[in-house]
């Protein structure tokens, strides 16, 4: 009997090999293994939604309960896989695990995901020092959230300003520490992050940019924060620490296998690393933007499913895989944040609607050509740059400026002849 | 509990047991029910919870909000008068017996 397929990951990415790999007609066994104790879950909302107790990390599953062994999917939870070996006839060979299992495969994926950066100073493990990454940290957290706590946020990235936007709500102090000279700095261009700067002052939470921390410190008996200090000598009074300083992908067990990384496992638009017959998904991978040449290392659930796909097509030897547009949202306070497309490499810029009023977009060009939007509260601009984005329909920005008119009418408008 | 018929492009009958205050698209999830990838996992960010509400009960259902009504241009299959994202229709005891087909494409 053939051994099948491992996954590696059972985080979104992993669980769509699995779930592609059936979809797509593959038949042999399949083996499903993650680190964590849970069932495939979803993250998004474990910066959103449950920090404010609105839902409950049992309505995370990505999947109904019976669905993976209804499928006939193995899923090993709890378990880490230590090494892995390949046959030199590169078809097939074996991971070991923790527990000193030993899982036989025939195809490999990895979806091995990526880990919270650890902030690398003085006093960085005392207690009431938190990363935000996964159900347990989640809940910590939303125990945590109360009014009377002083919190500081290191890291004015998404899971940042998500959990400050969290924490605000539920009435906690908030201080946001912001490295660079602006929030949000490697997502959105400098209009949006000034909105969120404003956005995040008005509803009461101090925001400091160009801020570096060179120690926390806490009580040297209970081992419990108390204070953070910056590079100016400042002292924030401080209960809880939550470090939001980005995230590290996992590619031990990738680069063991001599599989090419670059900030990431190298993967090409299958999914297919440098030994094409493993393949990779989700945050652990870098692939090729296409209209910027350069590699990106896209968090996104929208590129763990996609890749995901991709990885299963690869792995069954089929094809037919739609180029994906990436989408990205965030949630804070009753702003929703949706960004199509990759804005990298823009060079001009067109704003429409209304700061003031809390819904707003901007739209990025090359050239002449849309390659992005981010949208404050703006879901028909959203919706309608991401459909001219996967149809390849044309937005004039001579017109896009013009706030009062419907992006999709726009849209409409022939597509000029390329310059 | 209310029950929700999904009813796939090639025809099968799903009849799901519904939990109140649950949306359409989790229920499916919930129960295994093919045809809704719902990538974006109810964040009315990604349309690949498309669904035609049977016309008979369209009206129950009530008609998609601005955000969805966006969303809805995107969808992979055509869109129809009754056409709504899944994560978008929260169930009530009043939905008990609506009926909504599944598109043949979601992606």
């Amino acid at each position: 009997m053939s051994t099948g397929a491992l996954i590696v990951g059972a985080g979104q990415a992993g669980a769509q090999i699995a779930i592609s790999l059936r979809e797509i007609g593959y038949r042999e066994p399949i083996t499903l293994i993650g680190e964590e104790p849970y069932a495939p879950y979803q993250r998004p909302p474990l910066s959103k939604s449950v920090l404010l107790g609105d839902r409950d990390v049992l309505e995370l599953h990505i999947k109904g309960p019976n669905y993976f062994a209804e499928k006939s999917i193995r899923v090993i939870t709890g378990e880490r896989v230590e090494s892995i070996e390949v046959d030199t006839d590169g078809v097939g060979g074996r991971a070991s695990t923790s527990s000193g299992q030993v899982i036989e495969f025939e195809k490999l994926a990895l979806a091995t995901g990526a880990g919270a950066r650890r902030l690398d100073v003085e006093g960085a493990d005392l207690d009431g020092v938190h990363c935000l990454r996964g159900i347990d940290d989640a809940v910590t957290l939303r125990d945590r959230l109360r009014a009377d706590q002083r919190i500081v946020v290191v890291g004015g990235g998404f899971i940042g300003l998500e959990f400050a936007a969290a924490a605000r709500s539920r009435g906690a102090d908030v201080t946001v520490l912001q490295s660079t000279d602006r929030l949000l700095s490697r997502a959105v261009g400098p209009a949006i992050s000034d909105f969120y700067l404003d956005a995040h002052t008005r509803r009461g939470v101090t925001v400091l940019l160009e801020s570096d921390l060179v120690a926390i410190h806490g009580d040297p008996h209970s081992r419990a924060v108390n204070a953070v200090e910056l590079a100016d000598g400042t002292r924030l009074a401080a209960d809880l620490v939550v470090v939001g300083i980005g995230a590290k992908p996992n590619v031990e067990l990738a680069e063991h296998l001599g599989l090419e990384c670059d900030g990431g496992i190298v993967v090409d638009a299958q999914a297919r690393t440098s030994r094409t017959q493993i393949v990779a998904a989700g945050d652990c991978t870098v692939s090729l933007d296409p209209l910027t040449e350069t590699r990106v290392r896209l968090e996104s659930v929208q590129n763990a499913v996609n890749q995901g796909r991709c990885a299963a097509a690869s792995l069954a030897g089929s094809m037919g895989i739609k180029p994906a547009v990436p989408y990205f949202w965030s949630d804070q306070y009753d702003l929703t944040l949706q960004i199509a497309g990759l804005s990298q490499g823009y060079d001009k810029v067109v704003i429409r609607g209304d700061r003031g009023s809390e819904q707003f977009a901007a739209l990025y060009y090359r050239g002449s050509r849309l390659i992005a939007i981010d949208a404050v509260n703006c879901p028909r601009d959203y919706a309608a740059v991401l459909s001219a984005l996967r149809s390849g329909a044309h937005i004039p920005a001579e017109l896009a400026v013009q706030g009062a008119l419907s992006l999709r009418d726009m849209m409409k408008a022939p597509i000029p002849a390329e310059r | 509990m209310p029950k929700i018929t999904y009813i796939t492009a090639d025809g099968i009958r799903h009849v799901a047991d519904a939990q109140v205050g649950d949306t359409v698209m989790a229920t499916a999830v919930r129960l295994a029910i093919e045809g809704i990838p719902a990538e974006c996992g109810g964040n009315c960010s990604c349309a690949t919870c498309h669904v035609y509400v049977v016309p008979d009960h369209a009206a129950l259902v009530g008609p998609p909000d601005e955000e969805e009504d966006s969303m809805l241009e995107l969808t992979a299959s055509e869109r129809r008068p009754t056409s709504r994202l899944s994560c978008q229709i929260v169930v009530t005891p009043e939905l008990d017996g609506i009926e909504v087909e599944l598109p043949p494409e979601q992606l």
